[in-house]
């Protein structure tokens, strides 16, 4: 019924935009041919295209283009070859206005087979745009493109060359091979130069041709048709890119490229090649970067090129974009081989030149190569470090990118104050988007280089106050461990300062008030040294403006909350209105802060007499272990969301909330020691996996149900020093900094009551993370092991996956390392999941850490329980920053070593 | 070269040219978000994006944008050459380009890239050389439509 329909819609639009075409196309030939009288000829390009530019609204473009759509489906469904071509034009142009267009694709094949130059030529244009390499009309083009590469047209050799150089598909490339190769020969240059880019798609679609074009670069090289050279060239880079023994093969060439570019750049004026003074620019470059791979350690081909590096770079000339591309490619290559050190400097002086430059794309290339090179030569660039910082203001957004990220890197002990300063002003006026990564590489750099405590706290204040709520989380953490491990002079200080911000600050910048409501908490007993003393009546109105606050985020006010209960014991005059507010919570709509309000209340009320050691002064954090449980709490996520499935196995019961628990720690941000025994409490709801796979002991478990004294008794009476353990590294691992604190506050007292010795109770945070606490791995007792060597699973986005692997009976250990394989880019939260097939348990333990600086690496164990020895393959799926951008990516893997599951 | 764009200061594409598979979907999703991006800005800043692990080299001639995606170690400088070279193209042979001529002979704008970019790699860098091409095969079109008329007519 409905293609009945369809015919009737098609005759009744036929007949409409024949009538149409016959009013707006006044040079119709209709009279011309006969035989064409009854079927009105199809509508011109020119007039089609003229008919859509006329068309005043979207929708009467549309409305033109179904038209005319329907009428090229028409005429190509009567096979008509005549007005083939020229439909196909139309169709074409329809397809760049964004139409759908694949029912051109055969047709495009037609016009190619037909014998006309002008059909293959609308043809081949036609196979470019509407296929790719994706499409499976391949065969049939294969078999055109054959029978063109033969022709004894060069235009018709050309377009079928220039075809396949765009859409060559693997099986394209190795059934075409032999004949580009042929062609890669041929006495004709038009034909030799296409042929030669021909051979780069091949290669890099299909390696191992590589070798068979190799013959055949032998005369490329003494060419004299700029084109033809220009190819070589390329396709000799492409080959050495692409394999390290034909790059030794190349190594003997380097005699004759420095000789063609010491032509190109000693040559007289020829009209033919001249860009604005400067011979075959485009050769030269190519010459350059093939220079650069050759010589890259390389010490002998360093110093044959060495003499004409100098030359390009003290001859080019400066004032144009073209004379400053090659002076960039010459830079690049004397940076990157072993040059000698006065090349080196005079490399980094004319990048110190692009910068004083204008023309802003100059400066962009001179930032974006010093970057590059920063980390090679420090005190040349160094230099320049005052332009770099006029950059940071720059209008052009990517400049200012790069200057920041450049700044970063220039910054030692004797510049970190005024360096520091410029980038705080930076970072006041920047866009948010630099705000993040901006404050977190002050941090870094404060860290690093800091001259005093005092200047450290005062500029991570400063950093926190000018990027406003775009401070990431782990700054946060970073200022308040700064000041929990520092002096009684520098606390008092930060609380003065703190507090000042506290009680003026506006209530939306959260970052801020969650330094300030801790360490005014915290140390609140320095708060009558503030000026004149502040009053207890002064710190409870400052609070509740917060905690009262509908501008301040919950975890804001989870800060502030566990801060006031400090307060309250370090101020006892504070006592009653803090009760007030805490109970007051106790019925808020946030989960979190409701049970916080809850729990609190009771140590005002049940356990008052606990209330004071609870909230005891915390001791500073042990540096390396923070920075453990900070990994581990962002990689948490994926070990346990992975191994959920064996989780599952083991424990039937609450499957779902233990998945639920484990793939939201980061919601778990302020999970307090007391948060978690709370949880105990609703034992049916809410318990975390690690409680509930860790082997409780009787009393232990006995105590689930019981109230937070009971669990201690528990402890105390059971001798539950593993539980304990369990629970407080737990804690850790899901750390924000509050809940490392109490933690070990908690821990402390747990000494305290229960003169329990706690010297294993933080050793396990790693075991904790696995799902099976019972049988982890000792990770740092691993051996590596290249019994079955090591296997590279992923290489893209700056990123390099590699894999060792480790076998005892059933089950395999495998080393994953990650690396940055970048020179700028820093790698945030960085997350791996697998899955293998069903038959096999996958386990993904916690990674050694979750970013990665510039070629930095990172390990991650993955275990792999194959007991039916089946086939092991795996699905990988990985996403992280490179810069605050995220990327996100996936991949299979099916070369594990068979040894693996063969034993 | 990755891929090539032509773009209207209204962000109509009138050339499009891609060297790396993508499907369908994922190239219309690029052609707007490029266009959209570079459009944006403005006239004071550099011709250089970095965008995806690509970096992108545009440069506006009258009223069309010319945008060029190029790979990581590739030559943004050079690029903007290439770019440069291919207006000088379309100039000598339409005389004087203008936007126009290219919306209406957008395939002879295909055919003069195809002869200067193969596969996203430059193949001729004398001027002459690819005029000369571009000349003797539509020489042959002339041809054969001169044949087909007189064919047509019966004379042949």
């Amino acid at each position: 019924m409905s293609s009945i329909k369809q015919v009737i819609n098609e005759a009744v639009e036929k007949d409409y935009t024949a009538e149409q075409r016959e009013i707006l196309n006044p040079y119709s030939k209709k009279g011309l041919l006969p035989e064409q009288v009854r079927q009105p000829n199809p509508i011109r390009l020119r007039d089609l295209i003229r008919q859509i530019r006329s068309a005043k609204t979207a929708a009467e473009e549309r409305s033109v283009v179904n038209k005319e759509c329907a009428a090229i489906r028409l005429t190509f469904r009567e096979e008509d070859s005549v007005w083939r071509c020229r439909n196909v034009a139309k169709l074409l142009y329809i397809h760049m206005l964004g139409y759908p267009a694949h029912f051109g694709q055969m047709e495009c094949l037609k016009l190619i087979a037909s014998p006309r130059f002008t059909d293959k030529r609308i043809g081949y244009l036609g196979a470019m745009l509407l296929l790719d390499e994706r499409q499976d009309v391949h065969l049939l083009i294969t078999n055109s493109l054959k029978n063109d590469l033969k022709s004894p047209t060069q235009f018709v050799q050309g377009l079928a060359l220039c075809t396949l150089a765009a859409i060559a598909s693997p099986e394209m490339a190795r059934d075409l091979a032999d004949e580009v190769e042929r062609l890669l020969k041929s006495s004709n240059a038009y034909i030799r130069k296409k042929a030669a880019i021909c051979a780069v798609r091949i290669m890099s679609k299909v390696p191992e041709l590589l070798e068979m074009f190799l013959p055949a670069t032998r005369n490329l090289l003494s060419e004299k048709n700029h084109g033809v050279l220009i190819t070589g060239i390329t396709l000799i880079t492409s080959m050495c890119v692409q394999s390290p023994d034909t790059l030794d093969h190349f190594k003997k060439t380097v005699g004759n490229l420095v000789r063609i570019l010491k032509n190109l750049v000693m040559a007289g004026y020829s009209p033919e090649h001249d860009v604005q003074g400067v011979s075959d620019p485009f050769l030269q470059v190519k010459v350059l970067k093939l220079l650069r791979i050759l010589g890259r350690g390389d010490g002998q081909a360093s110093e044959t090129m060495n003499d004409i590096l100098a030359q390009v770079a003290t001859n080019t000339e400066a004032t144009k974009n073209v004379g400053n591309a090659i002076l960039y490619e010459t830079v690049l290559s004397i940076m990157d081989i072993q040059s000698e050190t006065g090349l080196r400097v005079l490399a980094v002086n004319i990048l110190g030149r692009f910068l004083l430059n204008v023309d802003k794309n100059i400066k962009y290339v001179a930032l974006h190569t010093l970057l590059k090179v920063v980390h090679q030569d420090n005190q040349a660039v160094q230099r320049h470090r005052t332009t770099i910082l006029e950059c940071l203001k720059d209008a052009d957004i990517t400049i200012r990118r790069r200057a920041m990220e450049l700044c970063f890197a220039l910054i030692n002990p004797s510049n970190v104050r005024t360096m520091m300063k410029e980038l705080i002003s930076f970072l006041e006026t920047a866009e948010t988007e630099f705000k993040a990564v901006c404050s977190s590489k002050c941090v870094t750099a404060a860290e690093q280089f800091s001259p005093n405590t005092r200047w450290h706290i005062d500029t991570l204040l400063k950093v926190i106050i000018a990027a406003g709520n775009s401070v990431p989380d782990d700054v946060v953490a970073c200022t308040i461990q700064l000041i929990a491990e520092s002096g009684e002079a520098e606390q008092q200080y930060a609380v003065a300062e703190l507090w000042q911000r506290l009680s003026a600050a506006p209530l939306d910048t959260q970052p801020l008030l969650q330094v300030a409501t801790w360490v005014c908490g915290e140390f609140a007993n320095f708060l009558s040294l503030v000026g004149g003393g502040v009053s207890e009546g002064e710190v409870v109105a400052v609070y509740q403006r917060i905690l009262w606050s509908s501008q301040c985020s919950a975890v804001t006010k989870q800060y502030a909350i566990t801060s006031s209960m400090k307060l309250a014991s370090r101020m006892p005059g504070t006592n009653s209105l803090v009760a007030q507010m805490v109970s007051a919570y106790g019925s808020h709509l946030n989960v979190e802060l409701q049970q916080r309000g809850v729990e609190y209340t009771q140590l005002f009320t049940r356990y008052d007499s606990m209330r004071g050691p609870l909230l005891e002064r915390m001791p500073p954090f042990e540096r390396s272990r923070l920075r453990v449980s900070q990994d581990a709490a962002a990689a948490n996520a994926a070990a346990a969301a992975a191994a959920a499935p064996l989780a599952n196995g083991l424990h039937n019961n609450n499957n779902n909330d233990a998945v639920a628990a484990v793939q939201a720690p980061s919601q778990s941000d302020s999970n307090a020691l007391l948060d978690l025994l709370g949880g105990l409490d609703d034992s049916a709801n809410d318990v975390p996996v690690q409680v509930k796979s860790a082997p409780l002991p009787p009393a232990g478990t006995g105590s689930l149900n019981s109230d937070i004294l009971d669990l201690l008794g528990g402890l105390g009476g059971g001798g539950g020093g593993d539980s304990g353990g369990t629970l407080i590294s737990r804690t850790v691992n899901n750390g924000g900094i509050l809940d490392t604190g109490l933690g070990s506050a908690s821990n402390n007292l747990l000494d305290d009551l229960l003169n329990n010795s706690s010297s294993n109770l933080n050793n396990s945070t790693l075991a904790n993370n696995t799902i099976n606490s019972t049988n982890s791995l000792p990770v740092s007792t691993l051996p590596s092991s290249d019994e079955y060597g090591s296997l590279t699973i992923y290489e893209r986005n700056n990123l390099r996956l590699v894999m060792t692997f480790q076998r005892q009976d059933s089950l395999t250990t495998i080393t994953l390392t990650a690396t940055n394989s970048s020179t700028s880019c820093n790698i945030t939260d960085f997350l791996f999941q697998a899955a293998v097939p069903k038959s096999l348990q996958l386990q993904l333990l916690t990674p050694s850490s979750t970013s990665l600086a510039p070629a930095a690496s990172l390990t991650q164990f993955i275990r792999v329980n194959n007991p039916n020895k089946a086939v092991l393959r795996m699905k990988l799926r990985l996403s992280w920053f490179a810069d605050g951008v995220k990327i996100e990516d996936q991949n299979e893997v099916n070369n594990f070593p068979p040894a693996l599951w063969q034993y | 070269m990755q891929f090539m764009l032509l773009f209207s200061r209204q962000g109509k594409l009138r050339l499009q040219k891609w060297y790396v598979a993508h499907p369908d979907k994922a190239k219309k999703k690029i052609t707007r978000e490029l266009i959209t991006t570079i459009l944006a800005r403005k006239p004071k800043m550099s011709s250089f994006l970095e965008w995806r692990d690509l970096k992108i080299v545009y440069k506006r001639y009258a009223s069309l944008y010319f945008c060029c995606a190029i790979d990581q170690e590739d030559n943004e400088l050079l690029t903007l050459e290439v770019i440069h070279r291919y207006v000088e193209l379309l100039d000598k042979y339409f005389g004087s380009v203008c936007e126009l001529d290219i919306i209406f002979n957008f395939e002879k704008a295909y055919f003069m890239l195809d002869e200067l970019v193969v596969g996203g790699e430059v193949c001729e860098t004398s001027k002459k050389n690819v005029l000369k091409a571009i000349a003797a095969q539509d020489l042959l079109q002339e041809d054969e439509a001169v044949e087909g008329a007189l064919r047509e007519i019966g004379l042949y």
